[in-house]
């Protein structure tokens, strides 16, 4: 069997004396596009937020394999560290920078791969001039693939909102990683921006080879696109399977619909 | 349609003006001979005064408000039709004649007929303000943190060259770095605790810690000498040359000719580096900025050292400049100063820093008439900035890069 990129087990995340994350497990394998689903509020980004490191997990353990490399726990690491380990997310409430350029944009995510300080800044010795360049050149190549190249620089604030949202996930995959965290990237988007959405996604995982976990709500899109799905419920993992399963499944039906046959409050 | 009821408007806030100035401005008891005055022209002027101010300001807020609507509509054909002063800095055959004039004026300016010992010392006061803007622009205008103690670092520097000339007779070129590396340390040791505070409270906490070594150079006489100070702090050498008032007036001003050519050389590069761009990013959003793998508390922490080298550096020439140093020099009252150039003059932009410096500087200089009124002029000017620019005189532009050469390549390889 293969070694799962990302191994989550039994994270749990207490608000005070709100659960909000309830020994939640989760796998990704490479390759794969795992759909994380769930009604509002189940805690769906509260997940993404204590595996990305923004929220400090209270119970449980987290792991990555990078490709070629030695499993590592990573619950409890700061965020940036997270992201240089190789696992690089979008938010659901497009948080670009938006008075930097496109380019700009993506250039930041190469931050953690370069390493230029202060002094390689104000000398711009042979190193930095190589390692700038370098910067510039994979951002640019990145924004090529999305579609983005026209409007390098132009200011992030600018753009139309689905271009907005690639330009997150290119700025995300500057980082190189090995795992895309995507939170909700369908949404705000009309069915044709959906669809070419699902091909970039696709692309992704293909060419780029990397695994993707994402969060969405667009029931098409998931049931299309992943490979396996999770549905989290109040803050537990109720069920997970491939799509048709997870269609099947009356403990989903029963979370998102209510149940079955309600029965008629006496009154 | 919409101009009466500005003048209605005007019109009730010059009655209204009146009556709250009627007992002040109109009624005066004499005491003496136990009379009283009324002076009803005094209510006439400032009906009348009210009433035109008034309906001016609103005048250009209405224009700012149609303004605004008219650049959201054609926002794409105004991209190309950039404004003036944007192209004027944007392309070389617009802005090297100009910046030769103006080095040569530069170059010149001491030995003019009209560059008195006074004039020379405000230019080079207002040079002294661009580097403590540039420095703090740096914290403020880049990494987008709110820092009201700059003077703190600014007196470390002043006090650094100060005491080690006092104690061990320490030069003007020595104490430069040792002044600078001072400041470093200290804006280290402010950023370490001010690491999780944004906004607001870090204001509030730099304010605080500006306050606080303030309050210490002045109580710790066995120290810092105290409310006097120390003097008699030498100038800054020329290879032991004697150099009377007037020459090493002119010394200094190049002097900070230079530093402030070393500071701009600076500060252009960090700020498109990739510490400047990760900083910008910790402006423009944190939580984004560290998921994208930029570590907030490195670059917080360089964009404080960095500030304050710059802040040292000006209180070591401030010191050798006025060769006396004392805690009434670094009163909060500087922070804002600095803090209103990096405003001003538009934050994240070198040139708007400059230009912002000698406004705030120069022109109190040369209106000594009004001096009585600069205070409120001061926040007159403010007041308005912020109402109908306030991103500043000029806004910070971000680097341009071509890729015809990329596109090619990529071209060829299809």
């Amino acid at each position: 069997m293969m070694e799962p990129l990302l191994d989550v087990k039994e994270l749990t995340m207490d608000f005070g004396g709100l659960r909000a994350l309830d020994k939640v497990s989760l796998q990704v394998l490479p390759g794969e596009i795992v759909a994380l689903i769930g009604p509002n509020g189940a805690g769906k980004t509260t997940f993404f937020n204590c595996i990305t490191g923004i929220y400090k997990p209270t119970g449980g353990n987290v792991f990555v394999t990078p490709p070629g490399k030695k499993q590592r726990r990573i619950s409890g690491m700061k965020t940036h560290r997270v992201t240089a380990q190789g696992m690089a997310r979008t938010f659901q409430n497009i948080r670009l920078f938006p008075e930097m350029t496109v380019l700009e944009n993506v250039m930041i995510g190469r931050h953690c791969r370069s390493r230029a300080g202060v002094l390689g800044a104000i000398f711009r010795d042979r190193a930095t001039r190589r390692e700038e360049k370098d910067i510039v050149d994979k951002s640019y190549a990145i924004l090529e693939k999305m579609g983005l190249a026209g409007e390098v620089n132009e200011l992030a604030k600018n753009l139309p909102y689905g271009a907005q949202r690639r330009l997150e996930i290119a700025r995300a995959m500057a980082t190189t990683p090995f795992l895309l965290l995507l939170d909700e990237p369908a949404a705000g988007m009309n069915p044709r921006e959906t669809d070419v959405l699902e091909e970039l996604i696709r692309r992704i995982c293909t060419e780029e080879n990397i695994a993707v976990l994402m969060i969405e709500h667009d029931m098409r899109i998931v049931m299309s696109i992943s490979s396996r799905i999770y549905v989290l419920d109040y803050g537990k993992m109720i069920a997970s399977g491939t799509a048709p399963e997870i269609l099947a499944n009356p403990v989903v039906i029963k979370a998102y619909l209510g149940e079955e046959d309600v029965d008629v409050p006496a009154s | 349609m919409n101009a009466f009821a500005q003048i209605r408007q005007s019109l009730i806030i010059a009655l209204w003006f009146m009556f709250i100035t009627f007992p002040v401005l109109v009624v005066r008891v004499n005491t003496i001979e136990k009379v009283v005055e009324w002076r009803w022209l005094n209510m006439i002027y400032v009906g009348i005064g009210s009433f035109l101010i008034s309906f001016v300001w609103r005048y250009f807020l209405e224009r700012k408000a149609q303004g605004g609507k008219e650049d959201t509509h054609p926002a794409p054909a105004t991209a190309t039709e950039k404004p003036f002063m944007q192209r004027l800095m944007a392309e070389p055959r617009l802005y090297r004649p100009f910046l030769i004039v103006l080095s040569l004026f530069g170059l010149a300016f001491p030995f003019l007929p009209f560059a008195s010992t006074y004039q020379i010392n405000i230019v080079t006061n207002a040079l002294l303000y661009i580097m403590l803007g540039l420095g703090l622009n740096i914290v403020v205008g880049l990494a987008g943190l709110l820092h009201l103690g700059y003077v703190a670092f600014y007196a470390v520097g002043a006090y650094s060259y100060a005491l080690l000339y006092y104690h061990f007779g320490i030069g003007f070129w020595v104490a430069l770095p040792i002044g600078a590396l001072f400041a470093a340390i200290f804006g280290i040791i402010l950023g370490f605790p001010v690491l999780r505070l944004r906004g607001d409270y870090l204001a509030i906490v730099t304010l605080g810690f500006a306050e606080i070594t303030r309050l210490v150079l002045e109580n710790w006489n066995g120290f810092s000498f105290g409310p006097s100070g120390i003097a008699g702090i030498p100038r800054p050498g020329l290879f032991g040359m004697e150099m009377d008032l007037h020459q090493g007036t002119i010394y200094i001003y190049f002097l900070m000719i230079a530093l402030c050519l070393f500071t701009i050389f600076v500060v252009n590069r960090l700020q498109n580096s990739r510490i400047g761009r990760a900083w910008v990013a910790l402006r423009e959003d944190e939580v984004a900025c560290e998921a994208m793998g930029v570590d907030p508390t490195t670059a917080k922490l360089t964009a404080f050292a960095l500030g304050s080298t710059w802040a040292g550096l000006a209180g070591v020439v401030f010191a050798a400049k006025t060769t006396f140093v004392n805690p009434a020099s670094f009163t909060f009252l500087e922070s804002a100063m600095i803090l209103s150039i990096v405003v001003l003059g538009g934050m994240g932009s070198i040139v708007g820093v400059i230009i912002g410096a000698f406004i705030l500087i120069l022109l109190p200089e040369y209106l000594r008439a009004f001096s009585e009124y600069r205070m409120l002029l001061f926040g007159m000017i403010m007041v308005v900035m912020m109402i109908f620019r306030p991103q500043g005189i000029i806004v910070g532009i971000r680097q341009i890069y071509e890729f015809k050469k990329v596109a090619a390549k990529e071209g060829n390889r299809q």
